[in-house]
């Protein structure tokens, strides 16, 4: 029941790599570290939720946070690497729908 | 059918580390019922979204009751999850028109944080009850879909015969 974060600096940006569960319990550490790179100025954060089985609203409202930070700043946020479950989450809540989410090349929708 | 029950209670610190504790807890027991992957995944989302709601809202710090009571009821046929505090009553009309997905063609800076967790209970599960007396109490129920039965005859008692 944790969560690990590992950022990466590149040339395009920054990746942040979870891999974990966001609840309640983890979500401090994730707004903590994802918030000041979302309020720094014109740079892209991408997020990488390859290895993250488990969100609920806790982590969903963390994704609301940032975006409203890179809107602030100029820079944009990207979410990849979702599982169904994951994606399933974000689609009920219609989160698809203002945070932008990398669909997997390989999965074609139904 | 469903007349026996087993009745199972826990009582936590509402503390944020302990909500993963009863998230495994109320998976392994509707694992044990033969919930598809799928729903034991939904009833623990609903569960935990409930048990957050407890850790965020519920309680002042230095408030000395400050435990979220669990009642899981194991039926043949459905789970029934009892997530509630002693928080003091609420009301419950508030906090239901607070609820509700995101609108898309909201402005990002005037989307909320909040919100989503009753919403998503509601959605997840199959039926939701909330209580506000000397706390908030939300009641939920998970049916067990077998094979060749219709989601929609569980809101009858099935020993019943149609007139």
């Amino acid at each position: 029941m944790n969560l690990d974060i590992q950022v990466t600096e590149g040339e395009h940006g920054n990746v942040a790599y979870l891999s974990g569960e966001v609840d309640v319990y983890t979500a401090t550490k994730l707004k903590e570290t994802l918030n000041p790179i979302a309020e720094q100025k014109n740079s892209d954060l991408v997020v990488d939720l390859s290895e993250v089985n488990y969100i609920d609203s806790t982590g969903l409202g963390i994704f609301i946070g940032v975006l409203k930070a890179t809107e602030k700043s100029g820079s944009t946020l990207k979410l990849t690497g979702l599982n169904d479950r994951v994606k399933r989450l974000f689609e009920i809540t219609g989160l698809n729908e203002v945070i932008d989410i990398e669909v997997d090349g390989r999965k074609e929708a139904k | 059918m469903t007349r026996t029950s087993d009745i199972i209670e826990m009582k936590v610190p509402a503390k944020p580390e302990y909500v993963g504790v009863v998230r495994l807890t109320v998976s392994g027991v509707a694992n044990r019922l033969g919930y598809t992957y799928d729903d034991i995944e939904d009833i623990k989302i609903a569960v935990a979204e409930a048990c957050t709601n407890v850790v965020n809202h519920a309680y002042e710090a230095d408030q000395e009751d400050n435990d979220m009571h669990l009642n899981f009821g194991v039926y043949e046929d459905r789970l029934e999850l009892i997530v509630a505090d002693r928080g003091g009553a609420i009301d419950v009309e508030k906090l239901k028109n607070e609820r509700g997905p995101v609108n898309s063609g909201q402005a990002i800076e005037e989307l909320k944080e909040g919100g989503l967790g009753l919403f998503l209970i509601e959605t997840l599960m199959d039926k939701v009850e909330i209580r506000g007396d000397s706390g908030v109490m939300i009641i939920m129920t998970k049916f067990l879909q077998r094979d060749g039965v219709d989601k929609s005859d569980h809101g009858v008692s099935e020993e019943i015969p149609k007139q």
